[in-house]
Parts: structure tokens; C-alpha cells; sequence
């Protein structure tokens, strides 16, 4: 059964189509709904679609040898993954989760040639996506090769940490993971990532809502300042 | 006493993600607005902050020398 046209605009390789094209590339879109915790894409399979989220939240991971888990994204309404290897006929790039139940449209990779060839409106809009996509692993690559996010973090911490009162007796503020990705000048899977090879070092504990500095030494040491 | 994430209820837009990803059922949605409901179940793993899109759920840490912590706890028992 063909999804109704008005359906599709907020995808975002559609945006702009007219009705009548819209009409045409609904042949090709069909719908998924995937309930919370279950994976949708394995990183390594072949491909199969490029999926747009349409409710729910999808995480884009990868895993290392390790089992240690880097998160590239989170997904909500609008946003599309598994672009890469629909293009490039590669394996999945990347594995995808659903963090919530979510509903997803797909197009098939042996789909996207024709619907490119017929509506060169959407290789435009395709171009656009897969550029906000560099855009975006650019700069989550610089953050993890180059700058030393997990010392910086260490060193916040260390600024933070203590009875709660400022120098001038005010109450040192409380962080949220986003609060201190702003303040190192990094993402918020970036912290995340830091605060768990910090907790693995055994400098830090994280307890609730609670960072307990476990080991001074160490984290001073991870954040470049001297103990003195 | 578990500190439990902090609503701001103004830039709640309703989309329920956060609901939707809390394995512990601890928010729900009352009159379109994300409520706590269940805060003795909350594991605080922040999934509904990084969930939500208009950033209404904040999870923030308190950042203590275990030392402190200690002392702090020996008193408050």
C-alpha cells in the first residue's frame, strides 16, 4: 500500500518534490516500526535501505574489539541513517538501535538509482544531507583524534569538585553532561565516553547523580595539572 | 536520598520521547507535560536528557572528592 504523500515531506531527501513526485517515489518508500532496544542496522551487514525516522529516537553507534561503544548520533523525527552504504554499495557503516519504540520509512538501496534518475531534485537534496553528515563527523572526528577532551574533562572535574561553595562562598553549580561538552568545547558522546575511561582509570566513581573523585592523583594526573 | 532529573516544564514540547525511552517507567506524560512519576526507580542513566530535543530534562552531577563525600555521609548517618 502506497504511504500518502503529504506523509513523505519530512524526509528530508523529498523535501521540495511536488505532489506528483512525491506521489511516484511513495512506490518505493515502505514503512517499519521497531520496538525499544532492538537493533536496525548491524555495523558490517550488507545494506539493505537508507531509513528516515519518522517517531522515536535511534542511536547511531560503533563498537570497538573491545566492546567499547562510541556513539556518532542520536536520531529523531526527520533525521536520516544508513545513508553511506546505499550510495557507495558498501557495508553498513555504523550499527543503529531504537531507543524508544520508533517508526522508520526506508527506501531500498536498489531503489535510490531509479528514484535519482527520475527526480534530480532529490540527488540535490541528497548532496545537502550527506554534506551536514561530513559536517558533523569532521568535527567528531577532530574531537576525538586531536584534542585531549578526556584531560580537559579531568581538569573541570577538578575545578568543580568540593563542598559546593565557591571561593567567594557561593554554590558551585551542578553539571549536566551537556554543561561540561559546552565548557571543554566538545559533544555531549564525548563526555560520556571521558567520564568512562576516566571511571576506568579509577579517578572518578559515577554514582547516580553523584561523581565521586575517587583517586585526586589520578585525575590529576590525566588532566595535565601538576599535583604540586 | 536519590536526586532525580530536573524538569523544565516550560520547554517541554510533549513529544514524549523521554517516556518512551525510560526502561523504568519512573516519567509519564500529565496533560502533555513530561511528570515524574516513579522517582525511586529512576537509575539516573540520563536517557531522557539526551533524548529530548528541546533540551527540557536535565540530569546534572554533583562533582565530590570522595573525602568529602565520606564525611558528609558519616554526618548525615
Amino acid at each position: 500500500m502506497a504511504i500518502e504523500t503529504k506523509q513523505l515531506e519530512s524526509m528530508a531527501y523529498l523535501s521540495g518534490l511536488s505532489v506528483a513526485e512525491l506521489e511516484k517515489v511513495s512506490q518505493h518508500v515502505f514503512e517499519k516500526a521497531v520496538g525499544r532496544n532492538e537493533l536496525i542496522v548491524m555495523e558490517g551487514e550488507p545494506a539493505e535501505a537508507v531509513y528516515f525516522v519518522v517517531s522515536g529516537a535511534v542511536k547511531v553507534f560503533k563498537t570497538s574489539a573491545e566492546g567499547k561503544e562510541q556513539i556518532l548520533c542520536i536520531l529523531r523525527h526527520g533525521d536520516s541513517f544508513n545513508d553511506v552504504p546505499v550510495f557507495d554499495g558498501g557495508p553498513n557503516p555504523a550499527s543503529a538501535v531504537a531507543m524508544t519504540p520508533v517508526n522508520l520509512r526506508g527506501i531500498n538501496k536498489a531503489a535510490m538509482p531509479v528514484i535519482l534518475r527520475e527526480h534530480p531534485n532529490v540527488a540535490t537534496n541528497v548532496i545537502r544531507v550527506l554534506a551536514e553528515k561530513v559536517r558533523h563527523f569532521v568535527s567528531l572526528v577532530e574531537d576525538l583524534s586531536f584534542r585531549h577532551v578526556t584531560g580537559r574533562v579531568a581538569k573541570l572535574l577538578l575545578e568543580y569538585a568540593g563542598d559546593h561553595k565557591g571561593a567567594g562562598g557561593e554554590a558551585k553549580p551542578r553539571l549536566t553532561q551537556q554543561d561540561m561538552a559546552a565548557m571543554v568545547g566538545t559533544a555531549r558522546e564525548v563526555v560520556g565516553r571521558s567520564l568512562k575511561a576516566l571511571e576506568e582509570e579509577g579517578a572518578i566513581k559515577v554514582e547516580h547523580h553523584r561523581i565521586v573523585i575517587a583517586n585526586k592523583e589520578i585525575l590529576e594526573d590525566m588532566s595535565g595539572v601538576s599535583a604540586g | 536520598m536519590h536526586e532525580m532529573p530536573l524538569i523544565r516544564r516550560e520547554l517541554c514540547n510533549g513529544c514524549g520521547l523521554c517516556v518512551d525511552v525510560c526502561v523504568q517507567t519512573v516519567l509519564a506524560m500529565i496533560d502533555d507535560i513530561v511528570a515524574i512519576v516513579d522517582a525511586e526507580h529512576c537509575g539516573y542513566c540520563t536517557d531522557c536528557e539526551v533524548v529530548c530535543p528541546t533540551q527540557a530534562i536535565r540530569c546534572p552531577y554533583e562533582i565530590v572528592f570522595a573525602e568529602y563525600y565520606e564525611r558528609r555521609e558519616t554526618i548525615l548517618d
